[in-house]
This record gives C-alpha cells, structure tokens and sequence, in this order.
C-alpha cells in the first residue's frame, strides 16, 4: 500500500536523478539527491526569511518566563509520546520513568509548567513512532528532504503521520484558532531553541546540504540505538592509515 | 656543640624539604601519566572538569575570543588529541598521497575551521558538569569509546563520546561524537567530493577560502 503511494514519488525523482552525478556514499543513501536538495533549497529561503526571524523575534521580545512555561507544557506533553514508543520498543522501564515524568510535572510541576521530574533526576527522553519502526527492524530506505518538515527518509517521513495523531494538543483544544496558535507558538519554541545551533551550521559546512543529511542519518541511528548503535560494515576502515 | 648538630639537622630537613618539593614538583609536571598510564575515561573525567572550571572562569573565552580561545584549546585540549590522526582520518585515504608541507596545511587549516565552528558554541557554558557513563573495554584495547554526557540545569543530557588511542603512554583523543553525530565521519563525507574532484591542493585551497571568510559571522547569502 505504502509502496504502491510512493512508487511514482521514487520514478519521478530518479528519472530527475537520471543525469546528475552520483559518485560516493550518496549514491546509496541519498538516490533522490537532486529533489532532495531543491526541497532542501526551498526549506532552506523559508527559514531564513519566516521561521528564523519569526523565532528570534520569539526569543528577543517575548518575556522570559512566558516561554519557559510554554516550553516546559509542550515538552511534557511529548514526554506522554516518549513513553507510549518506549513501551511499544519493549523498554518497560524507561517507560514508566518518562510516564512518571507526566505524572510529576503535570502534578507538581503545575500541568507541566515546571520541569520538577528532571530536578528529581528523571532524565528526558525522545522518542518517536520513527525510532520504534527502527527498534521493530524497518529499515530506514532513502533519504528523504520533506518540504516545512526538513530531512527525513523513507521510514521516518511516514512515521510523523502517526505522531501527529497522537499529538495530544488537537484533543486537548477543541477550539480551533486556539489550537492553531498553540500550534504556531510550538513551532517557534522548537525553532528558538536551535537558533544556537543553525549559526554554527552557517560555519561549519562546506557543504550545507550534505552536512544536515549526514548528521541526520547518524543520529537517527544513534537514537534508534539510544545512542550506542553498533558498528556498520564500512564504518571506520582505518586501518590504511596505520599501513603506512 | 649543639650547634652542628642542630645545623646538621636542621640541613637534613631543609634537603629533605628540597627533595620533597622537587618531587612534587616533578611529579606534578609529569603526573599522573609517569606513575602509570592514566585510564583513558579517567582522564576525559579529569580533562572535561578543567576544561569546563576554565571556560566558566574566563569570560573571554565564552565571548569567543578567538585569540583566547585558541590559546585555551592549545594549552588544555591539544595535548590529549592527536590532531593529526584527527585530520588524516577526515580527509580519507587521500592523505597517503599528500606530501608532508600539504599535511601540515591541512593540519592548520583543519584546526582553524574547527575553532571558528565551535568557539561560538562556548558562549553556551554556564553551570554545565560532565557525568561518565559506563565503559566496556577490555584492558589490552588500544583503541576505546569513552562515553560521557554533559548535563546543564533544565536542558536534556547531550551525548559526548570520544574515540581514543594509546599512543605511547597517553591516551590521545582522535573522533568525537556529540548527539549521535561523529565530527571524523561528517568532515570525511564532507571532504570526499572535494578531494576527488580537486585532489589534496583542492582541499587545502576550499578550506583556505572557507576559513577566511570573515570572523564567526554568518557567511553572505549564496547569490
């Protein structure tokens, strides 16, 4: 079913890929590079004259405190996320610590307004429908540049559908502005919070595109692996430098 | 008579006071590698405190000085890398083809872009501490992860691993992953279509116009 939607997405992007060069590891993870980094391009002038601006203005005049609150509310009500995928990746246990996070902050941290649970040493953990498709053995396929969502691939580009259903926010309010202004609100906490690091992505990359989808892949893995995943048939070769 | 002897003594404990605190001294410059070789997580606990009390104690440095900084990262952090293996492993088997004048550049001009990348992340450090994770190794391995995270209040722990390598008597750093993500791979994946359409003189020259590029700013909109 799935591959049945996607398959004219597939041909459209490798007759568009037909041509360009596709040398090195790209070739294999990123076949649709070509559409990959036009959506990217275009991703790319719609942060940079909307959400960019839109979010550093969030950070610069909206009152500290507002967005503290704000940021603490979203994040636990994702925390209830987190915990319904670590039960679902068979981790009982970090399940019930980030259950007991909600519990904590909803309560004690008055409807999650404040971070209580991670003053009481619970650790915050993300988790996601994408990440638990890895846990269960779905591959990830190629890399995929989503138009707003930014990058994904062939597993977790999918997966946001479910984790949007499960957002808790749309059953929470009924009343529709409202909801999208929570929305939007959400949106520019999440943006503000990487205005940090977008400018050291300006420095660092030679190569922007291919610096966001390599560091993209590597830690989708690693969460997939909660940060240990084992070592990859070509990882690491090394040893032509030790042959000198 | 109780002079000299008094004096004889007196000798004694200033010599054997000497010899303490040469000792000390000694052993303080050389310490604690000299004794035996200092467990590589031990010491990334060791490195990661004096690194973190200096950025918090020198506001210069979190203002991203780059002179300061520079200065900081050759004093504390270059001698527990080996930077070379570092920038040899990022530009890939090319390396073996380049002459040692080329090395040397991609060496400095490696280390230049990393220090403008990274000196503006230290304005981020204020009450962070560094927590170590456990370490599965055997004792005979050369060649170990060491696995950390950095924790600050009210954000989420950040993952911060380090491959390293006995070099000698030292554990030497020469990867590090943050997030998941490791720098060696991300530059080598960076470097390769550089290298394999320019050659090592290819590399040396985009990372020279890259790292001149003005200060930390943004660089201008690609027109």
């Amino acid at each position: 079913m799935r591959g049945a939607l996607l398959a004219p997405v597939l041909a459209a992007a490798i007759g568009l890929g037909g041509c360009a060069s596709s040398q090195g590891p790209g070739a294999t993870v990123d076949p649709l590079e070509p559409m990959n980094r036009a959506i990217f391009a275009f991703n790319d002038t719609l942060d940079k004259y909307a959400l960019e601006p839109a979010a550093t203005a969030y950070r610069d005049y909206v009152p500290e405190t507002f967005r503290f609150i704000a940021g603490n509310m979203f994040e636990n009500l994702r925390d209830v996320w987190t915990s319904v995928n670590n039960l679902l990746q068979g981790k009982p246990g970090q399940a019930a610590s980030d259950f007991g996070r909600v519990v904590v902050n909803t309560t004690f941290g008055f409807l999650g307004m404040g971070d209580v649970a991670s003053e009481l040493g619970f650790p915050k953990h993300r988790e996601d429908f994408g990440q638990t498709l890895g846990v269960w053995g779905v591959p990830t396929g190629p890399y995929l540049v989503l138009p707003f969502f930014g990058p994904s691939n062939f597993r977790d580009g999918p997966a946001l559908v479910v984790d949007a259903y499960a957002d808790p926010i749309a059953p929470l309010i009924d009343d529709v502005p409202v909801r999208n202004t929570v929305y939007g609100i959400r949106v520019l906490d999440d943006r503000a919070r990487l205005l940090g690091a977008s400018g050291v992505m300006d420095d660092i990359a030679l190569d922007r595109y291919l610096f966001m989808r390599d560091g993209y892949l590597q830690r989708r893995r690693s969460l997939v692996y909660d940060g240990d995943p084992p070592p990859l048939d070509d990882d690491y070769d090394d040893s032509w430098l030790d042959e000198e | 008579m109780t002079a000299p002897a008094l004096s004889r003594t007196t000798r004694r404990l200033v010599l054997g006071l000497i010899a303490l605190l040469a000792g000390l001294a000694l052993g303080a410059l050389s310490s604690p590698r000299a004794l035996a070789v200092e467990a590589p997580d031990k010491q990334i606990e060791r490195v990661s405190a004096e690194v973190l009390a200096r950025i918090k104690a020198d506001p210069e440095i979190r203002s991203g000085n780059l002179d300061r900084v520079s200065q900081f990262v050759d004093e504390m952090i270059m001698p527990v890398v080996d930077f070379e293996r570092m920038t040899a492993l990022s530009v890939g088997r090319g390396w073996r083809e380049a002459t040692p004048e080329q090395r040397q550049q991609l060496v400095e001009q490696f280390r230049t872009l990393l220090l403008r990348t990274y000196s503006g992340a230290l304005s981020e450090v204020r009450d962070q501490s560094i927590r170590m994770k456990p370490m599965r190794a055997d004792p005979a391995d050369k060649d170990v992860i060491v696995r950390s995270e950095v924790i600050g209040h009210g954000t989420e722990p950040i993952q911060l691993d380090y491959r390293m390598r006995l070099t000698g008597d030292t554990w030497k750093i020469y990867d590090i992953n943050v997030l998941g993500v490791w720098l060696v791979e991300t530059y080598r994946n960076q470097f390769a279509p550089i290298v394999s359409q320019g050659g090592i003189p290819g590399l040396i020259e985009s990372l020279r116009e890259r790292n001149s590029r003005g200060g930390t700013e943004p660089p201008p909109a690609k027109g």
